[in-house]
């Protein structure tokens, strides 16, 4: 009833093909970007900053190893050094007085150059060994950002990022960053939603299927692999800058540690992995449950008045995500957006369920 | 150049690669009998080490009974993991499995530490404080007992392949189907490559807590302990005590002549470097089988 299809005749190919033929998803749609939009106008400026700008970024980042790991089924486990090189080749950029919107570039091209290094081993190995040969490199980038201090400044050193300067206007306050973060995740999400129906999409759908059975029939694994690396890191690059420059307003070389990575692994797996909508519930989800928890027990603690052990709360979040993770893939291996698109089928056909195919 | 310095660091360095290879040795049995690999190693290794301390410390219990107890604890484990959690992934992409297994390793991370305490805490073999003498080289008892314990137990898991279980378990790891045709419980043996793996795991748990303490730091093992599954062959057990050897010996060199040229922490990438040249020179390793894939 809700997505109703009676009366919907596609006379073209170009509309059969379109990206939501049924016109309410494109209300869902033409509502969820009104009120992401128009947020700062009605809700506080601390929620903005804390947890709407972060999901917009954690969903870029996301959407970048999306495309490796759902599209053309790469595994990565070191993202989150992608993500460090890019946030350090900007940082460094922007104070040596390069322009924001160039330190950005250069930030994405820099972590796509080192990026498709990650890739030379996925040209030899697959699966399992490229797991363990892309954890190996986490380690190594953590260890040269830590241990070359024209990199990091030296060890435990914080480098605070310069102000945002965009075309000429200081962006000023949390709204405007937000809708600076909004617009970088919206421009990711319209790439990752058109990379599928292109032939580039569908060659690294073929390496992703069976990349010895891709090459047979004409589709270079090699020049696919190496160029799905790159875009992805460019992706993650210019998503680790942004999270320097936007969030944390300052880069550390703990902010981009194993952790992070498998944080992202995370978010795509719970999300769903090739799934673009999924990618904005996974970070949603993993972003916000630790909150939730922390909150929950503090508030149980408060409530009934028993003192909750301050180890078992700082593990609770560690607990969380590997609970998570395990369960999703255990009872949900396609994720939250699967779980949508069930709802989604079960109110295609809403009251007549007996007219369902 | 100092041979001693260099004898030193080798012997030392031997000794703490074997107990390294106890963690190595699970991952090879589980991958062996399944093909899979298990990223959550070095967490079991942290809860053998715990379990251990909680047996020895809370309950009171002597450690020649808390030590088997923890074993015998972790061997459970591994056959629950594999019952209730694996089981349900067959012909599920590996990228599923790799990431289930990475997702027990964080769930344990925080479930042991978090409802045990995560200071460090001590667990005492009763091996005695003072090194060993040979020569003028010092040699830490507690590595020496280490890795004479990692030395029986790979050599164990060696004999074991002779065994009935053991001669199964190469015929799984050989060919699931055909094994599967002429009688074979498939999915049993892997449940004992898993326990067994849980045992590894709780002996480098215990040795390595007794060297360190007993805190969430043990579950960083698993690192190294991919580098010398990696290193020696996935499928190869003998692999495990070269590779553990080569890989402590090039730790401890790195640790103490490069360190000082490029201020500290070698001793953590020296893995790293290993399963990256690995990977690229020779992907199945030293002693691995090669794997060739049809259409």
């Amino acid at each position: 009833m809700f997505y109703r299809r009676a009366g919907l005749r596609h006379t073209r190919y170009t509309q059969d093909r379109q990206l939501w033929p049924l016109p309410f998803d494109r209300f869902l749609l033409g509502l969820a970007i009104v009120l992401l939009v128009l947020a700062p106008a009605f809700l506080p400026s601390l929620y903005i900053g804390t947890y709407l700008m972060p999901w917009l970024l954690w969903t870029t980042a996301t959407l970048g190893l999306n495309l490796l790991m759902g599209v053309a089924g790469q595994v990565h486990l070191g993202y989150g050094a992608v993500m460090a090189i890019g946030a350090y080749g900007a940082l460094h950029a922007t104070r040596s007085g390069v322009p924001f919107e160039f330190a950005l570039l250069i930030g994405g091209l820099l972590s796509a150059a080192i990026g498709v290094v990650f890739g030379a081993a996925a040209l030899r190995v697959k699966g399992l060994y490229l797991a363990i040969s892309t954890l190996a490199m986490q380690y190594l980038v953590d260890y040269v950002i830590i241990h070359v201090p024209a990199i990091s400044g030296g060890t435990q050193a914080t480098l605070s990022a310069p102000p945002v300067r965009l075309l000429g206007f200081a962006l000023t306050g949390d709204s405007a960053y937000y809708w600076f973060a909004l617009a970088m995740c919206g421009l990711v999400t319209m790439f990752m939603l058109n990379v599928r129906r292109t032939s580039y999409g569908r060659a690294l759908a073929a390496v992703r299927e069976k990349d010895f059975a891709a090459e047979i029939i004409g589709v270079s694994t090699f020049r696919y692999k190496l160029s799905v690396f790159w875009v992805s890191s460019f992706i993650g690059g210019v998503a680790g800058t942004l999270f320097a420059f936007c969030y944390y307003k300052a880069v550390t070389p703990e902010q981009f540690h194993l952790e992070l990575s498998i944080q992202m692994l995370a978010t795509v797996i719970v999300g769903g992995m090739g799934s673009v909508l999924g990618s904005y519930f996974g970070a949603a989800l993993i972003l916000l449950a630790p909150v939730v928890l922390n909150n929950g027990l503090a508030g149980l603690a408060k409530g009934l008045s028993i003192p909750i052990n301050a180890d078992i709360a700082a593990h609770a979040p560690l607990v969380l995500y590997g609970g998570l993770i395990v369960g999703f893939l255990l009872f949900e291996p396609l994720g939250l957006a699967k779980i949508y698109a069930n709802l989604r089928n079960y109110f295609l056909v809403w009251p007549f369920r007996h007219a369902r195919r | 150049m100092d041979y001693y310095l260099i004898g030193e660091l080798s012997i030392n360095g031997a000794l703490v690669g074997l107990m390294y290879s106890l963690v190595a040795l699970g991952i090879v049995l589980i991958y062996k009998a399944s093909r899979y690999a298990n990223l959550a190693q070095g967490a079991f290794a942290m809860t053998g080490g715990y379990l251990c301390v909680v047996l020895a410390q809370m309950l009171g219990l002597p450690m020649w009974l808390a030590v088997p107890l923890s074993a015998g604890m972790l061997f459970l484990l591994g056959m629950l993991v594999e019952r209730l959690m694996l089981r349900r992934m067959i012909g599920q992409p590996i990228i599923m499995v790799i990431m289930l297994t990475l997702g027990l390793e964080i769930l344990l991370r925080g479930l042991i530490p978090g409802s045990m305490g995560s200071a460090v805490r001590k667990l005492d073999l009763g091996i005695p404080q003072q090194p060993l003498f040979i020569g003028e080289m010092l040699i830490n008892r507690a590595y020496l007992v280490g890795g004479l314990v990692a030395l029986a137990l790979i050599a164990a898991a060696i004999l074991f392949f002779n065994s009935r279980v053991g001669v199964r378990m190469r015929a799984v790891s050989d060919d699931q189907i055909a094994s599967w045709s002429v009688g074979i419980r498939v999915e049993r043996v892997i449940a004992v490559a898993w326990g067994l793996a849980g045992l590894a795991a709780a002996a480098a748990g215990i040795l390595w807590g007794s060297v360190q303490g007993v805190d969430w730091t043990l579950s960083l093992l698993l690192l190294k302990g991919l580098a010398i599954a990696i290193l020696g062959g996935l499928d190869s057990i003998g692999g495990v005590l070269i590779a553990g050897l080569i890989i402590g010996i090039a730790e401890s060199l790195a640790a103490g002549y490069l360190d000082t040229l490029v201020g500290g922490g070698t001793r953590d990438v020296v893995a790293s470097v290993i399963i990256l040249l690995t990977v690229l020179v020779r992907p199945h390793g030293l002693f691995g089988r090669e794997h060739i894939e049809r259409v």
